[in-house]
């Protein structure tokens, strides 16, 4: 809990606490950070031995996913095409953090550019779930969940583009939110599908979750589609007597591991028992999510990831030819599979005659998913789902069956779709494994999202369940 | 259907070499991902407007004052080829 934490550093020493971290990352087998930023983080740290501030964060350490701006600290997005870049600003949300006195510790692996459900197509080799190392963590912030989930940092961000924070959330057992689109500034997250992705936190408990997102919510003039709004900690500790959630059926049977559906069950029952009434609700397009989510965001990112030709950093290889010819070469040395086929399918949906076909089409079917779940939140004030289907499964298993990774997230995208905020939070186990429970709100309904969160929190153990990480 | 000649149309598109043995890969998964994409053309989007961004928004003003922005060095400092405080690019004609 970042509270106690608060509590403890003035007391002892934050340069000892972020040591200690530091030591049993360097010692760890899980892969969860990329690079560290001892010089930096030290220099604050010691910093704030000498004189505590009264930051929100003053003293803790963070760690940040690989794909958000940090000045002077490496900034790569796990690909080989970025390697050795080093932003001259910090992203919003750096900005923020440091105000507050929160101190960066280094970054985390991700999928490349985000693109994947497991971390595995990063350019720095995988990252392993604490809870069992031959297991994916999940993606694309994989290294976030994991470093917080091992006890390697006491909170993360990482970035969400159809479940890349609630994904490894669910699988390492800990609290992960996609906030409302606009409530976070994007201002220097390297962008993949811009319309789709928010910056969220990834903590162990909800309320580290809501402190976090005080800190990095709120208006940015060099974000267009930033909110006028900010985020408040009020309803975060009224209950949930009174609640009315939904049961969306298309997030329920077949698909379903049993273990995980019986695990949700048992966290909707436990709402009920809190004072929560719930009712089935009708999620009707929900089976067209998916494709239309993966149509969208791969356009996105053939647009997005033109800007990768070596020129103003980045890689460059080779003599020099003409345009095309050298661009090409970079590209194709640069970028790992995944990406490749993201950028080509989007190009191909884009290209003349195919546009109104696929990108068009899906942007419609947009639009019916988000009527769905406005029409839903006329009945009711959240909807509750498992946030994956599965607990998280073998390193290689799905890797080279890029169709069935795409599956997995069949219960994050359609939040994206609509722009909605949904947190995940550990709910029980199939196995060994952790199991996450989806509570989604309508837009800017984070208070009736958390606040449920807090309160089914309180009353279960799940999150105080740690793995041992040897 | 996706051919082996419209991935190499695309990747021209896109600005990325393919190899050779990368293409047959590409045609098969292409297909079968498009093939799952085809599941839209079930849904009637007829008089269905489509959604670019899902909150509203209004257009931003600003006064158009100069402001600081990075120094020469600082936005070179990057680039892996560079010339007399230029970026050097391949030769565009």
């Amino acid at each position: 809990m970042l509270s106690e934490l608060k509590e403890q550093l003035p007391a002892g020493s934050a340069v000892e606490y972020l040591e200690k971290l530091f030591e049993k990352i360097e010692k760890s087998r899980l892969n969860a950070f990329t690079s560290l930023a001892k010089e930096s983080a030290l220099a604050q740290a010691r910093e704030f031995d000498k004189s505590p501030g009264k930051g929100l964060l003053a003293g803790v350490p963070i760690a940040i996913k690989e794909c958000i701006s940090t000045k002077g600290i490496e900034t790569n997005c796990s690909s080989r095409i970025l390697r050795g870049y080093v932003p001259p600003y910090d992203a919003h949300v750096i900005e923020r953090l440091k105000a507050e006195g929160a101190i960066v510790m280094g970054k985390t692996n991700m999928d490349e550019f985000a693109m994947g459900t497991s971390t595995e197509t990063s350019a720095f080799g995988p990252t392993r779930n604490p809870w069992d190392l031959e297991r994916v963590p999940g993606g694309s912030s994989g290294g976030s969940a994991a470093c917080v989930a091992g006890g390697e940092a006491p909170c993360a961000l990482g970035s969400d583009t159809g479940g890349s924070v609630r994904c490894p959330a669910s699988f390492c057992g800990i609290v992960g939110l996609k906030p409302t689109y606009g409530l976070v500034s994007r201002f220097g997250l390297v962008a993949y599908a811009n319309s789709l992705e928010q910056i969220g936190p990834l903590t162990g408990t909800v309320e580290d979750t809501a402190l976090l997102m005080q800190v990095i919510a709120g208006h940015d003039w060099r974000d267009s589609t930033s909110a006028k709004k900010g985020f408040s900690l009020e309803g975060l500790k009224d209950g949930v007597k009174g609640l009315k959630i939904g049961i969306p059926k298309e997030y329920f049977g077949e698909g379903v591991d049993g273990e995980v559906e019986k695990a949700v069950w048992n966290a909707i029952s436990t709402l009920e028992n809190l004072g929560a009434s719930w009712q089935e609700v009708s999620l009707p397009h929900t089976r067209y999510a998916l494709a239309a989510y993966y149509v969208i965001a791969m356009s996105e990112a053939s647009s997005n990831l033109a800007r990768f030709d070596g020129l103003r950093y980045g890689l460059r290889v080779g003599e020099d030819q003409d345009w095309h010819t050298t661009f090409s070469e970079i590209r194709s040395q640069g970028f790992g599979p995944e990406v490749k086929r993201r950028i080509l399918l989007g190009t191909y949906a884009l290209s003349a005659g195919y546009y109104g076909r696929y990108y068009l089409k899906a942007l419609k079917v947009r639009t019916l998913i988000k009527n769905d779940f406005q029409n839903a939140f006329k009945q009711v004030d959240i909807l509750a789902s498992p946030t994956m289907p599965i607990p998280a499964f073998k390193i290689g298993e799905r890797i080279n069956d890029p169709l069935s990774l795409y599956m997995a997230d069949v219960f994050t995208v359609p939040i994206n779709l609509a722009g909605v905020p949904a947190v995940s939070l550990p709910c029980g186990f199939a196995g060994h494994l952790p199991v996450g429970l989806q509570l989604m709100g309508p837009h800017f309904g984070e208070a009736a999202v958390l606040g449920a969160a807090q309160a089914f929190e309180e009353a279960t153990p799940f999150h105080e369940a740690r793995p041992e990480v040897i | 259907m996706i051919t082996r000649e419209d991935v190499e149309h695309i990747s021209w598109l896109a600005s990325i070499k393919i190899e050779e043995q990368e293409k047959d890969e590409f045609v098969e998964q292409f297909n079968s991902i498009l093939d799952y994409f085809h599941q839209l053309d079930e849904v009637d989007t007829e008089n269905v407007e489509p959604t670019y961004r899902v909150v509203d928004l209004e257009n931003v003003f600003r006064d158009d004052v100069a402001c600081k922005s990075l120094s020469q060095e600082e936005s070179l400092r990057n680039a892996p080829r560079r010339e007399e405080g230029y970026f050097k690019s391949p030769r565009i004609v």
